[in-house]
Formats: structure tokens, C-alpha cells, sequence
């Protein structure tokens, strides 16, 4: 049997790799990729964890994550959309209105 | 309470028609405004007497309690009124003077501005005057107390456009603030000590000891309230605000500063007289302080040339009799004169502004006489007035200083050193009541012509008294000048036996086993009443001589003692000893230490800093907030980077 910290490695690897990816990239479906990323790695540990301890709980959570992520995706690209019609750019940095 | 009198409704009364008049009066016609005050300070009078005509038929002291107001564990005070001998003396007092004025301050004030605010003021001034007469706790009375202090401050700044007006108004009230500070630790000294207020609980707790138990607490509430009479009674050294005070309107000076507020001191000593009773030292204080204020000011009043202002030192002075006879322990003497005095003082204020009303708002007696053939009223009821201050028999005053007199000489407390200074006060009194009236009744009138009257508009009263002639004042001012006369004359008939028997349930505690080894006095009340007489004869003929029958020797007389007649004609410097004693370090030390070191240099310089150090901070932090999206993230990450290492940290140790 792998070991559980095989498990989480892999899921802080892949949770770096979302964060990395989030601060670096300027596309903004990058961006969004990258933290669908980090949320695959937190499932990853969740699932891990609840083998080990074989309790249902982080099972059940890890379906409320990918729930919470199917509604977010489709908010974030309707956003994107968006975002794209009226600035004609994905490019973040041009995306600062807010900006003092 | 099947009893009840309703006795709230009398202080109650005034105030509704200080609130009709002081909110609404601005829209209101001056019939209106007159017909209301009147209106509620006549009811508060009929009150007063139906009180009066109920009073045999009750048990006295007579309390009722209104509503509760403080209750504090076992310490309770409460709306409630005490009815007993002494407070319906000062009830008929206040209302009956007070209404009189009300009626002569609508002639006299007719022509003023801010007729309306004026009403409103005296109305307000009854109801704290009545709340203090009528309280039947320390703190109701210290409530009416400061009230009367209030209104007074505001009628004396009346014409507050004025300068002097506004500081005289000050000045009454800061003087009067160091009197309350006595009074106030005196009723903390009573809360401490006998854990009450009201003047029934306190008195039963006190009464039962013997004068030498708690001697030394009952001294210093003695003399802790005797420093609060003193401010509000204008005795030394509290006095000099009284002089001043005679900025206000005259109506103001004769119902505040002569017949009422000014003998809430002499009230409120007679009602704590069981306390006085047991600490002799407080009532020697007292009796000292009474006799040298009376003399003091007597002196001053002698050189006084602005009509108003000898009447102030006048009353200054006839207040410290009132507290030479609390301090020999005859309360129902000082009680007594307190009533002659409302009426013949009161008369004499109003008097003396039918007279500067009659001559365009002059107060300078050098530039009246002459005056007697042009306004007989005001005469003929000064004349009455100036009579019975000076003690001639049968006026009012004989009777009561005549007795305060004989009580100083054969009292157990007294001694026959205030009755001689007592004498030639009543001497004093005589001579500069009489140097008036002849400087402003007799001779030639000394003032401009008559056709110039309408140019001065600059004086006291004046500003619009400025009308031609000298006449007489309408009939609205007269009738209360008549009927005070009548009572300047006929009000000391009741004789001092009498009324001291009338008051004597008050101050049955009084006296106690009088001091033994007192001998009988060497002379009897015959030979002393004599001699008063003969001292306000005195009085009499020398400012009958020195006024009247040759003018030119007061000048000499003057020049003959220089510098010691420069003295007493400012007033002993007693105003510029405090102002450099008192004034002067106060506005110096707050200058430099309060205002340029602690507001300057602590409050301003902590706040602006605190100010400057926030700014400079947030011009470092503001440069986090860059709108740029993804640094934001990259705070978020290193955020959660620290909170996890953290984590890790406490959960590995």
C-alpha cells in the first residue's frame, strides 16, 4: 500500500504548483486553472486522509469541494466572458480599474 | 396624605410661567407677557396665603412628599416640601414681596427690550426661591439655591450687550460658586455622618447630643455651611459681588439683591440652627462675621455717591445683622429683621428707581436734590422706607434691629461688644440713609436742565428712559411703592415678642441651658432702646448738617483725612487686594501651566503626534495596496505561508 505521505507530497506539490501558477501567469483562464489546481490538491489530501482514517467525512467534503468548483468554473467563465466583451483582454494587468 | 395642601404646586406655579413666557414670550404682546407672569406669580402668592390661612389647623412641621427622587440603599431624598413656622414666614415673604416687584417691574420695564426674557427670569427666580424655601432636604434647598444663583446671574447680565453688566454677572456667580463648594461639602459632611438629608432625620440624629459630642464635625459643617451663607448673603469676604450686582435692572437689585435671594443665607443658618446649637464656635463665626460685615459695609455706604449702590452696601450691611443675631442664637430675631428689611429695602430699591426713572436714568446723587416737590410718591414712600432702615420708632426696622440689638448685648452668646459695634453701625446706617435722602430730596437740583434729558441716553437704566422732564412714575409702579410703605411701617408692630413666639417651635432646641455663669446685664432693654434711638437721631442730624444745612463742609471734611477717605471711597481696595490675591495668580498659573504647558505642550502635542504618526505609517503601508491583482494573491500565499509554518512550528515542539 502507498504511503500516505506519497499522498500528501503529491498534494502539496500539486497545491505549490496552483499557487505558482496563480502568481505568475497574466491570463486570466490561467489564473483560473491554476486554482482548480490547488483545489485538486487539497482534495487529493482530503481523500488521503480519509482512507487512512477510514472516516466518510473527508470523502463527503471533498464532493463539496468539487461542487463548490463546478458552480465557481461557471461563474468564473461567465465572468471571463465578461471580462473579454468589454476590455478585449485576459491580460490581468491591463484588468485595473480598481487601481488608485 | 388627606392633609395635603399641595404644596408643589407653589414653586410649581412660577416655572410654568417662566416656560410660557421663556419659550413663547417672543411672539407674544407685552400685555400677553405681563398678564401671564402676573398671573402665575399672583397664584403662587394666593397659594401661599390659602397655605397660610389653613396653616393653624395643621401639625407642623408639616411634610409632603411629592415623588421620590434619589434612593440609595438606606439613603433616600426625595421631592418633598417641610411647612413649619419659619418656612411660611418666607413664603408670605417671597411670593408677597416677589408679586409687588412683578407688578412695578411692568412700569418700569415697559420700555426695555427683551421684556419677554425679563418675565421669564423673574419667574424662574420664584421657583427656585420657593424650592429652597420649601425644601424639605439639604439637596432640594441646594437645588433652589444654585437656582436662585442662576437667575440672578442672568437678570444681572440682563443688558448683557453691556460689558460691565456681563462681568458683574460673572462675577456674582464665581463668588457665589466658592460659598457652594462650602455648602456642598457640608451636605457630604452630613451624608457621612448622619447619612441623611432631610432636615427632620437630620436634625432627630443631632439633637440628642450633648454640645460637646461630635463637637468637632458639627463645627466644620457649621462653618462649611456659614462659608456657603456667606457667598449667597454677601458677607466678608464673600461680599463683593453684591455691589456690583446693582448692574442689573432695579427691579432685579430689590427683589434678588435686597428682600429674597440674599437672605437664603440667613434661612438656611436659622434652619440649621440645631447644628449651630451644638458647635459654638460655628455660631461665634457666625456672629463675628455678621458684625464686622455689618460695620464694614456701613462705612463703605457712607461715601457711595451712586444711588444704588449705597443701598447695596446698605443691605451688605443690614445682612450682617440678620447673622449677628443668628450668631448670638436669636434665629427669630434674624429672622424677623429679614422681614422688616424685604419690606423697607425692597421699598427703598423701588424707590430708588422711581427716582432714576423720574430723572432719565441718573444714578449720580451729586446730580439729583431737589427732587422731593416734583415726585411726592416716590418721596413720601422713601421718606417711610429711609425711617424704618435708620430705626426711628415706629417703623419696622426699630423694632427688629432694636431686638436683634438687645439679643446681641444680653444673649448667653452675645456680649456687649457686638451690641456697641452693633450701635454705631445703627449710627452709620442713620447717617449715610439720611445723607441720601437729603442729597436727593433737598437742596437745588443739581442735575443737567430739564430740555437736555432726551441727550443722556448713555446711562444705567437709560436706554430708554431718555424722556424729557422730571415726573413722577405711572400708577403701576406707585401702588406697590404704597403698599411696601405701609408695610416699612406698620410690619414691626407685630412686635419682636410675638413673632419670636411665633417662631419659637423652630428653635425650641435653641439655647440650651443658657451658658451658665452669665450675669444679668448691667443695662436693661429700656436703656438700650434709648440708646438706638438716640443713634439714629444722631444719624440724623449730623446728615442733616453735613447735607442739608451746610453742603460745603462734606468736601472739607473729605480733604481733612486724605488718603483714609480715598480708602473707603474705593472701597478699602478690596476688589484690587483680591484681584491681586486671587485673580491674578489664577490667570497666570492657567495661562502657563494649563493652557501653553498642558493644553499646549501634553493634550495638543499627544494629539497632533499620534496624528502625524499615523499618517507616516500609512504613507509606508499604502504602497501595499497597489490594485495590482496578482501581488495581492502573492500577500495571500505568503500570509497563509507564515500561518502554516507557524503551525508547524507550535505543533512540532
Amino acid at each position: 500500500m502507498v504511503p500516505l505521505s506519497y499522498y500528501l507530497l503529491l498534494g502539496g506539490i500539486l497545491f505549490a504548483c496552483g499557487v505558482t501558477g496563480f502568481l505568475i501567469k497574466r491570463n486570466i483562464i490561467s489564473i483560473f486553472l491554476s486554482i482548480e489546481l490547488m483545489l485538486n490538491g487539497v482534495n487529493l489530501s482530503f481523500v488521503a486522509f480519509a482512507a487512512q482514517w477510514h472516516a466518510l467525512s473527508g470523502q463527503v467534503f471533498v464532493f463539496f469541494v468539487m461542487v463548490v468548483a463546478a458552480a465557481e468554473a461557471t461563474v468564473g467563465l461567465a465572468i471571463i466572458i465578461a471580462v473579454f466583451r468589454t476590455r478585449e483582454t485576459l491580460n490581468v494587468d491591463q484588468v485595473n480599474l480598481l487601481k488608485l | 396624605m388627606t392633609n395635603s395642601l399641595n404644596l408643589w404646586l407653589i414653586p410649581l406655579l412660577p416655572l410654568i410661567g417662566a416656560a410660557i413666557n421663556g419659550l413663547l414670550g417672543k411672539k407674544f404682546s407685552r400685555q400677553t407677557v405681563v398678564s401671564v407672569a402676573l398671573a402665575f406669580c399672583g397664584a403662587a402668592f394666593a397659594m401661599a396665603l390659602f397655605v397660610a390661612a389653613r396653616f393653624s389647623s395643621l401639625t407642623l412641621p408639616h411634610i409632603e412628599s411629592v415623588a421620590p427622587w434619589i434612593r440609595v440603599g438606606s439613603f433616600q431624598v426625595d421631592f418633598a416640601f417641610y411647612l413649619d413656622q419659619l418656612s411660611i414666614v418666607m413664603l408670605l415673604v417671597v411670593t408677597g414681596v416677589g408679586f409687588l416687584i412683578h407688578i412695578y417691574s411692568v412700569g418700569y420695564m415697559w420700555e426695555e427690550g427683551g421684556f419677554y426674557r425679563f418675565f421669564a427670569y423673574l419667574n424662574l427666580f420664584m421657583f427656585f426661591m420657593l424650592t429652597l424655601v420649601l425644601a424639605s432636604n439639604y439637596l432640594l434647598m441646594f437645588i433652589g439655591w444654585e437656582g436662585v444663583g442662576l437667575a440672578s446671574y442672568l437678570l444681572i447680565g440682563f443688558w448683557f450687550t453691556k460689558d460691565s453688566a456681563a462681568s458683574a454677572g460673572k462675577k456674582a456667580f464665581i463668588v457665589n460658586r466658592i460659598g457652594d463648594f462650602g455648602f456642598l461639602i457640608a451636605l457630604f459632611l452630613l451624608i457621612k455622618h448622619f447619612g441623611s438629608l432631610n432636615f427632620a432625620e437630620v436634625f432627630q440624629s443631632i439633637a440628642p447630643l450633648p454640645p460637646e459630642a461630635a463637637a468637632g464635625t458639627l463645627t466644620a459643617i457649621g462653618l462649611l455651611l456659614m462659608l456657603g451663607a456667606c457667598g449667597k448673603s454677601a458677607q466678608i469676604p464673600l461680599y463683593i459681588w453684591l455691589p456690583d450686582a446693582m448692574e442689573g435692572p432695579t427691579p432685579v437689585s430689590a427683589l434678588i439683591h435686597a428682600a429674597t435671594m440674599v437672605t437664603a443665607g440667613v434661612y438656611m443658618v436659622s434652619r440649621s440652627h440645631v447644628i449651630f446649637d451644638r458647635a459654638p464656635s460655628a455660631l461665634a463665626v457666625v456672629a463675628i462675621i455678621g458684625t464686622l460685615t455689618a460695620f464694614f459695609a456701613a462705612t463703605i455706604g457712607i461715601c457711595q455717591t451712586d444711588i444704588k449702590k449705597v443701598l447695596a452696601y446698605s443691605t451688605v450691611s443690614q445682612l450682617g445683622y440678620m447673622f449677628m443675631a443668628c450668631g448670638v442664637g436669636a434665629f427669630s430675631m434674624g429672622v424677623f429683621h429679614l422681614m422688616t428689611h424685604a419690606f423697607f429695602k425692597g421699598l427703598l430699591f423701588l424707590a430708588a428707581g422711581s427716582v432714576i426713572h423720574a430723572v432719565g436714568g441718573e444714578q449720580d446723587m451729586r446730580k439729583m436734590g431737589g427732587l422731593r416737590t416734583k415726585i411726592p410718591w416716590t418721596f413720601w414712600t422713601m421718606t417711610a422706607a429711609t425711617f424704618a432702615i435708620a430705626g426711628f420708632p415706629p417703623f419696622a426696622g426699630f423694632f427688629s434691629k432694636d431686638a436683634i440689638l438687645w439679643q446681641a448685648y444680653s444673649s448667653p452668646y452675645g456680649s456687649w461688644v457686638y451690641w456697641l459695634i452693633g450701635v454705631i453701625t445703627a449710627f452709620l446706617t442713620s447717617f449715610y440713609m439720611f445723607r441720601q435722602w437729603f442729597l436727593t430730596f433737598f437742596g437745588e437740583y443739581r442735575g443737567e436742565a430739564e430740555h437736555e434729558h432726551d441727550a443722556h441716553g448713555t446711562g444705567h437704566d437709560s436706554s430708554s428712559h431718555g424722556h424729557g422732564g422730571i415726573h413722577e412714575s405711572p400708577k403701576v409702579m406707585l401702588v406697590p411703592l404704597v403698599i411696601l410703605a405701609v408695610l416699612s411701617v406698620i410690619g414691626g408692630w407685630i412686635g419682636s415678642e410675638r413673632f419670636g413666639g411665633f417662631l419659637a417651635p423652630v428653635f425650641h432646641f435653641a439655647l440650651p441651658a443658657a451658658a451658665s455663669g452669665h450675669s444679668e446685664p448691667a443695662l436693661s432693654e429700656g436703656v438700650l432702646t434709648v440708646i438706638s434711638v438716640l443713634v439714629a437721631l444722631l444719624g440724623f442730624g449730623l446728615a442733616w448738617l453735613l447735607y442739608y444745612r451746610r453742603p460745603q463742609l462734606p468736601k472739607q471734611i473729605a480733604q481733612a483725612l486724605g488718603s483714609f477717605y480715598d480708602a473707603v471711597l474705593n472701597k478699602y481696595y478690596v476688589d484690587e487686594i483680591y484681584a491681586t490675591l486671587f485673580v491674578k495668580p489664577l490667570v497666570d498659573g492657567s495661562t502657563r501651566i494649563l493652557w501653553h504647558g498642558v493644553d499646549q505642550n501634553v493634550i495638543d502635542a499627544g494629539l497632533n503626534g499620534s496624528a502625524d504618526g499615523a499618517r507616516e505609517v500609512s504613507d509606508t503601508v499604502r504602497h501595499m495596496q497597489s490594485g495590482n491583482l496578482r501581488s495581492y494573491a502573492g500577500w495571500i500565499a505568503a500570509g497563509a505561508a507564515v500561518v502554516i509554518a507557524y503551525m508547524i512550528w507550535m505543533g512540532t515542539r
